[in-house]
């Protein structure tokens, strides 16, 4: 049995309650919806780009605490990479969300280690990765898109 | 015999005529396992219910003893899966008070059901301007399937709205019947609320008004209270076998008898048919009509044992009961500053079903779900397929509790002390 402190770790609850970078965002690159239609979760996610730097991302939405701290550590990790490196953390989370080796090789997921413990409750996975796809889908230039879990 | 249990915190006695709920809950295998550990604490019957031994035995006899096709063939085995299809028919018209075992449909469950009313009884009616009266706390399955006839019709839903107390405003919806108003679909009983809709008020304002065939869900009704039918008045009446203790993928409709023969097939097929030639085929008498192909045999027989479980228990003590659970724990709830339990009603209000949607301050329901799990509690977090419900209520999902016969006063202790400890870890 996991415990449950590892799953509602304080930095969690700390996002879940002060979401950083929260709400939309003037002037932006692109925005991106992530749905998730087994709970009715929403989160659309702001991309501000400065030629291939990430200059800002913020979000909005309601959710769960795993889905808001998800969405709320995200904007802070990948403010001021460049594009490729913001890629890279995208996809090396993914892959530490579905337990797929310990994330991409060379790319250090910092802070964001706290969400590991979702990876022991499988039907949680879609509720941390859903600002992800969203944040994948504004760099790849989508406006307004809808990216779905299902 | 052994001595009676010491009565749990904020337990009552039983009284005289009261559920032998420990010999009942012995009769279902599936709650003797455990879930992370705790014994389990099955709360999400409004999802699905569990299955008495008894059901399960007679799904299991059927495949190993006497299992073949109905209605085709002249052997043994045939002649006896057909008569013991037939009699579960018999079983579940008597058991809701059908005045014609002709009038029972089966079908794959209730969402099945409404699409064939929607399709053969509303398709062929419908033209554009006509509506379709539902209400703001319809089940998706009562929704959708109305709007896709709708789209191939020029017609038009439209839904009677609620109180904040979560009722049906039966004046507000006398006020929306019309001349145009061709279907109105209404739940029994809310899934996600419990709100008990006066049926008979509904058909009576409907008749009164409108020409409109009366729809009624009845999935959340069917396992804890009496229906009968002849009694709401009704046209139509949609219920699910596995919400009942019955086998999962068999449901029912029943429809009056002068409707289901005027209306076509819903779906194409053998055993739906006196005659067919390659230009044009005879549809059969209903129920056959409507009910293309091999049917799910063992589970309409597993159906008609779930009837007679509940006969042999007694629909009004199943109910008496779930009222004392359900009591108990709005009771308890309502002491809790940072529970608010939605849509209960007000003193006077009407009747509800044994089921409790609830949020909690400063935690989301999924994370609820979560916490509860991991103590064995097994309950529903979401938006319950009931959307427009939650846009009404103003929240994005809840977080709810559904009694079944099997549940104990124990268990709504669990279930409040689970909740006790999200409130220790959201704080």
């Amino acid at each position: 049995m996991s415990d449950l402190r590892d799953l509602y770790q304080q930095v969690i609850l700390d996002h879940y309650r002060a979401p950083r970078n929260f709400g939309s965002l003037e002037p932006m690159s692109a925005c991106a919806e992530g749905y998730n239609p087994l709970c009715g979760d929403q989160v659309k996610v702001y991309l501000r780009t400065d030629g291939e730097v990430v200059d800002a991302v913020t979000f909005e939405g309601v959710g769960c605490a795993i889905s808001t701290a998800s969405a709320s550590l995200m904007t802070e990790a990948v403010r001021g990479l460049e594009r490729p490196q913001a890629e890279a953390l995208i996809a090396s989370f993914l892959k530490l969300m579905t337990g797929d080796g310990n994330g991409a090789a060379g790319v250090d997921l910092g802070k964001l280690e706290v969400l590991s413990g979702v990876k022991d409750y499988p039907v949680r996975i879609k509720c941390a990765t859903l600002a992800w796809h969203a944040l994948r889908a504004a760099l790849e230039g989508g406006d307004s898109e809808t990216v779905s879990t299902e | 015999m052994t001595a009676p249990a010491p009565l749990a915190d904020g337990e009552r006695p039983p009284a005289a005529g009261a559920l032998d709920v420990e010999r009942l809950r012995a009769s279902f295998p599936i709650l003797a396992r455990e879930v992370h550990g705790h014994r389990l604490v099955y709360l999400d019957n409004a999802a699905s219910a569990q299955r008495p031994e008894v059901v399960i035995d007679a799904v299991n006899d059927c495949y190993r003893t006497y299992y073949a096709n109905a209605h085709r063939g002249v052997h043994a085995l045939s002649e006896q899966s057909t008569d013991a299809y037939e009699a579960a028919r018999g079983k579940v018209a008597r058991f809701i008070g059908a005045p014609d075992s002709h009038e029972v449909v089966f079908t794959r469950g209730t969402t099945e059901s409404l699409n064939l009313v929607a399709q053969s009884y509303g398709r062929p009616l419908l033209a554009p301007g006509d509506e379709v009266l539902l209400t703001e706390m319809e089940h998706h399955s009562n929704i959708v399937p109305w709007q896709l006839v709708c789209e191939q019709t020029g017609a038009r839903v439209r839904a009677a709205p609620i109180t904040d107390d979560g009722e049906l405003d039966l004046e507000a919806f006398a006020g929306m019947l019309n001349e145009r108003t061709r279907v109105v679909a209404v739940t029994h009983v809310s899934n996600a609320l419990g709100t008990v809709n006066d049926i008979p008020a509904v058909v009576e304002l409907t008749r009164a008004r409108s020409d409109a065939a009366v729809v009624v869900d009845g999935a959340q009704a069917v396992p804890h209270m009496t229906v009968d039918v002849a009694a709401l008045g009704c046209d139509f009446y949609a219920f699910s076998g596995h919400k009942m203790y019955g086998p999962g993928g068999i449901g029912v409709l029943w429809g009056r008898r002068e409707l289901l023969t005027a209306m076509p097939p819903y779906h194409g097929g053998g055993a739906m048919i006196t005659r067919v030639t390659l230009e044009r085929s005879e549809y059969a008498a209903p129920p056959q009509r409507f009910e293309a192909g091999t049917p799910a045999i063992a589970p309409a027989i597993g159906l008609g044992v779930a009837v007679e479980f509940l006969e042999s228990i007694g629909l009004d003590r199943i109910e008496r009961h779930e009222q004392e659970l359900l009591s108990h724990t709005v009771e308890v709830l309502n002491d809790l500053p940072w529970v608010r339990v939605l849509g209960q009603g007000t003193e006077g209000a009407s009747p509800r079903a044994a089921v409790v949607s609830l949020v909690i301050d400063g935690a989301h329901p999924h994370d609820v779900a979560t916490i509860l799990d991991e103590q064995g509690v097994a309950i529903r977090a979401g938006h319950h397929c009931a959307q427009p419900l939650m846009q009404r209520l103003g929240v994005p999902a809840t977080v709810r509790a559904s009694f079944g016969l099997y549940n104990t006063h124990e268990e709504v202790g669990l279930l409040v002390s689970s909740l006790h400890e999200v409130r220790r870890i959201f704080g």
